[in-house]
């Protein structure tokens, strides 16, 4: 946790209300998200219980599986989830727009231009937590391999026809959220998180509830207090009145009230089977009881989620968050074609160039918002600044210079700042403009303590001429800020194709069995950023 | 570890024992079954000299050679001994074009610089970084590497460089600091080609048949710290000191003043160990006091005019030949400034070297001072207790090792036993950071001082 990190939330703790981290929006949301609170039954990894889910606030759709242990009742409901959520994801892949870039043919040198689709926007599902996005991993996980009665040999038990697709998605869109940056899928105590601080640890803000009463503490209440309530505060029967926002839900709740309620579906399940007359009517009614049981503790957190929306849509928008929702929507259409190619599903495990392709893409991308965020946000260069890092001030003074090394001289202007800031570097260190008119580099040139004041030289950036372009110096008075770090994420190296694994590695992967084309295939493309997007 | 490789033979002495351990990695190398070679190295074991014999004996029997190293620095000093070492030999040093090479590496006749290795081909050795040579292609592959500081070499990274070579010898100090990454890699955990863990790991999980040798003498370290650092971080691999007790000897020129940091380095002298013990307390990374206590205790070995006497001869101790080492940058640029405050040179040739672990890996000086890294912390996070950081921090001296710290790390440590996850298939490393850090807390108590 960072100094800046840690100060807020001393102050959240002693002015009992989260405190700012950021002054804009760093993750891009869409006008009319998918909100997703899943649920999972308790003692058996992965399976699903509920899932509320919808795009408008007032209507959420309301999917159960009324006995978690039924194999069918559960591909019902993944059947279900599946009609209610491919709609959406596919939604996007008709609208493209169409890139051509002129390539030279590797084998000839010719040039050729190459188009490519790229969808116009991407579907985009908010979960409650981190734990949200797992249960989703872990569904597509155990439902993308599964043969259906479509294929050749459907084995015994064939699962609905969209299942698979929908592991397949679900599988895409876990993977993408490990993605630093990304925006298909996300944790609403991640986005709070990102923005605010609370007084509270970071692993107590994983829960909705108590994260979003330190935002927005009911009247009369401190954050501390509310939070606390959140966490602990119980109705006469004994149930929580915020409900955890999943994707387990309170013991008390399952013994209580949701084990009764499946032990008497069971009863009637058992009578209906027997052939006792009046029953399917009873079944339905013990099927009702569970859905209203499950609505009665989802409900809450689905309006949390909202209510967080809410928050977040108070900030505006930073500027690159256009830039990486691009990559998001590369990410989408790469699947969309893999899909359509009739790829088999994503392996279960990446091979070995796939996981240092997955990692390079990572590694950049991380750079990249830190970057992005340092630049669109005063909040998060200021983090730097405190890192010595960056130096930011205003200009007190211009000297013009020159290089007269070369035939013709160069401008190389003398720039004082007035600045607290000490960054940690030698002089001569290499500085990057931050918020300049264009790309600009400089050297550290003076540090004056007493004066308080750093002297950097702009080395490029300004024309070819003897003297700056316009605009290209500034000028005293303006705002500046110099990064020591670069502002670009750097190139990842080239890898190997799959099949020329080095021995080093254990050689090409055995493509046998179940094993199909992975995620992160560049197909060629080489311009780097084009992985697993 | 490497239960198979020969045990040392303690009846010998250092020097024969040495030689027959890089003998047979010679022979391994140039004629054994296995592609790859792997040599693990505790801290000041000769590796670099191995490197420079190593590719001086592959060279001499008529082999090309390709040699991989981790840093800019690293791959400029190693240039820099191959020329010195064989001025007969043709040394291509390949560096991308924002990194000029440094002028110590170049002055050497035979050493040609170029950033594309198709200029280089003609030469008999050529060095550059695992980040460089990954860009490198159409080539014909070398028949035989040197991977120098291979642990702190990624596996994705030799999975990107792997084809330029037929044969490799991989060589590094298991002990230090392992790769990392700025992003969670669980995902991967306990596949054999985790692409963020250690080349060696990879590689060996790859080929079972490949037994790592060993070099089972310290020439760097003194009688005094090769027994603690063995034990605390080397308990499967011991090793000894190549000198004995007495052959090293850091005497002051002038009497200490009572103050705490000349009665620690009193002790540190004697002893080869000095723990400057501060007031328990919180503080910020930057711990104003610890820092100050840092710089003064440089500034009184300066001042006091030290003499390192060894196996070398006599030497003044300069500034030069001493280092200061923290967790963080910023903790080094707090010592730096403090320090210069005090008049003390830093950087360059002639000034006192003050950086983080990462960066002190593979280097060596006459006395260090250390800033503990978990001094003034209220907790003991995984970073702070990696093993390698505190390995790396407590053996970089040829003479005595003076650490600076707040008191009540052992209660902290206590505190915090290691919670991290325990994944399948991933080898655990012991001794962890955990007990290491006590190993070494424990002895630095025996030479305690009070600040």
């Amino acid at each position: 946790m960072s100094l800046l990190t840690t100060l807020a939330r001393l102050q959240a703790v002693r002015s009992g209300r989260a405190e700012p981290l950021a002054t804009v929006l760093h993750r891009h949301l869409v006008e009319r998200p998918m909100v997703l609170v899943p649920l999972a039954a308790a003692g058996e990894a992965g399976a699903p219980l509920a899932v509320m889910l919808g795009r408008d606030r007032e209507r959420p759709t309301l999917l159960t599986v009324p006995q978690p242990l039924d194999r069918d009742r559960r591909f019902t409901f993944l059947a279900e989830l599946a009609a209610e959520l491919l709609p959406y994801l596919e939604s996007f892949g008709e609208q493209v727009e169409v890139l051509t870039k002129e390539t030279k043919d590797a084998e000839t040198g010719e040039k050729t231009e190459v188009s490519r689709e790229l969808c116009l926007d991407a579907p985009q599902i908010i979960v409650p937590n981190r734990g949200g996005i797992d249960l989703l991993g872990l569904l597509g996980r155990s439902t993308r391999f599964r043969r259906t009665a479509e294929d050749p040999d459907p084995g015994p038990y064939p699962a609905p026809a969209r299942v698979p697709l929908l592991g397949r998605w679900l599988t895409h869109l876990r993977e993408r959220s490990q993605v630093p940056g990304s925006s298909m899928l996300l944790a609403m105590t991640d986005l709070l998180g990102r923005h605010w601080a609370t007084g509270q640890s970071t692993l107590e803000d994983q829960h909705l509830g108590a994260l979003l009463a330190w935002l927005d503490p009911p009247a009369g209440l401190t954050g501390t207090e509310a939070a606390l309530r959140a966490e602990t505060a119980r109705d006469e029967r004994g149930q929580l009145l915020c409900p955890p926002a999943g994707p387990t839900t309170d013991p008390r709740f399952d013994s209580g009230l949701l084990a009764p309620a499946i032990t008497r579906y069971d009863a009637a399940r058992q009578l209906e089977q027997a052939g006792h007359p009046a029953d399917p009517a009873a079944v339905a009614a013990r099927e009702q009881d569970i859905d209203d049981l499950l609505r009665s503790i989802l409900l809450p957190v689905w309006d949390q989620l909202w209510q967080g929306l809410d928050l977040l849509r108070t900030l505006p928008a930073a500027e690159h968050l256009p830039e990486r929702w691009t990559g998001d929507r590369w990410s989408y259409t790469a699947h969309r074609d893999r899909l359509a190619a009739g790829e088999p599903p994503q392996p279960v495990q990446d091979d070995a160039v796939t996981a240092a392709r997955k990692l390079a893409q990572r590694e950049r991308e991380q750079t990249t918002v830190e970057v992005q965020e340092a630049l669109d946000d005063p909040l998060a260069m200021a983090e730097h600044r405190l890192a010595g890092e960056a130096l930011a001030g205003v200009v007190v003074e211009v000297e013009a210079a020159y290089d007269t090394t070369g035939r013709s001289p160069k401008p190389r202007p003398l720039v004082t700042v007035r600045t607290a800031d000490r960054p940690h570097a030698d002089l001569g260190r290499e500085l990057h403009r931050a918020g300049g008119p264009a790309k600009q580099q400089a050297r550290l040139y003076g540090v004056d303590p007493g004066q308080g004041t750093i002297t950097v030289q702009l080395v490029n950036g300004m024309g070819r001429k003897k003297e700056p372009e316009p605009g290209s110096v500034p000028a005293p008075g303006d705002q500046v800020c110099f990064t020591l770090f670069e502002l670009t994420a750097r190139q990842s190296a080239p890898l190997p194709e799959p099949e020329d694994t080095p021995w080093t590695h254990g050689g090409p992967p055995d493509r046998s069995g179940t094993e199909g084309r992975t995620e992160g295939r560049t197909d060629g493309r080489t311009d780097g950023r084009t992985e697993e997007r | 570890m490497n239960a198979l490789s020969p045990a040392p033979a303690a009846s010998d002495g250092p020097g024969a024992e040495a030689d027959r351990a890089v003998a047979a990695i010679l022979d391994a190398t140039l004629h054994g079954a296995e592609r790859g070679t792997v040599v693990d190295s505790p801290p000041g074991a000769g590796k670099s000299t191995l490197v420079v014999k190593a590719a001086r004996e592959l060279v001499g029997a008529g082999e090309r050679l390709m040699i991989v190293a981790q840093t800019n620095s690293q791959v400029d000093d190693l240039v820099d001994r191959l020329a010195t070492a064989d001025p007969e030999l043709t040394v291509g040093r390949l560096h991308s074009s924002d990194a000029a090479p440094d002028p110590i590496a170049l002055r050497h006749p035979q050493v040609l610089p170029s950033t594309k290795a198709a200029d280089l081909l003609g030469q008999s050795v050529v060095v550059s970084t695992a980040a460089k040579w990954q860009w490198v292609k159409d080539v014909d592959p070398w028949r035989h590497a040197i991977v120098d500081e291979a642990y702190q070499m990624r596996s994705d990274a030799l999975l990107a460089v792997a084809r330029l070579f037929d044969r490799a010898l991989f060589v590094g100090d298991p002990g230090q600091l392992d790769p990392f990454t700025i992003v969670g890699t669980d995902q991967w955990a306990g596949l054999s080609y985790d692409p963020s863990s250690s080349a060696v790991v990879t590689l060996l999980a790859h080929n079972p048949r490949i037994v790592p040798h060993r070099l089972p003498v310290s020439w760097r370290l003194p009688a005094s710290a090769a027994p603690l650092i063995s034990a605390a971080f080397y308990p499967y691999a011991p090793f000894r000191s190549g000198t004995g007790p007495g052959d090293r000897l850091l005497t002051l020129t002038t009497a200490g003043d009572g103050s705490a940091a000349d009665r620690v380095i009193d002790i540190a002298a004697d002893s080869g160990w000095g723990l400057l013990e501060l007031p328990a307390r919180h503080t910020v990374r930057t711990d104003p006091e610890a820092v100050h206590a840092v710089a003064r205790v440089v500034r009184r070995l300066l001042d006091r005019r030290g003499n390192c006497r060894s196996e070398r001869g006599d030497a003044p101790l300069t500034a030069d030949r001493i280092a200061v080492g923290t967790a963080h940058r910023d903790q080094a640029a707090a010592v730096r400034a403090a320090l210069a405050a005090l008049d003390v040179p830093t950087g360059g040739p002639r000034g006192v070297t003050v950086d983080t672990a990462n960066r002190l890996q593979g280097r060596e000086y006459d006395v260090t001072v250390v800033l503990h890294p978990l001094s003034g912390r209220p907790d003991a996070t995984a970073f702070h207790l990696e093993t390698g950081r505190l390995c790396v921090l407590a053996s970089r001296h040829r003479h005595a090792c003076i650490v600076v710290a707040r008191a009540g790390i052992a209660e902290l440590l206590d505190e915090h036993p290691s919670t991290e996850p325990v994944q399948l298939g991933v080898t655990v490393k012991f001794p962890d950071g955990w007990e290491a850090n006590h190993a070494v807390l424990a002895h630095l108590s025996e030479h305690r001082v009070r600040g």
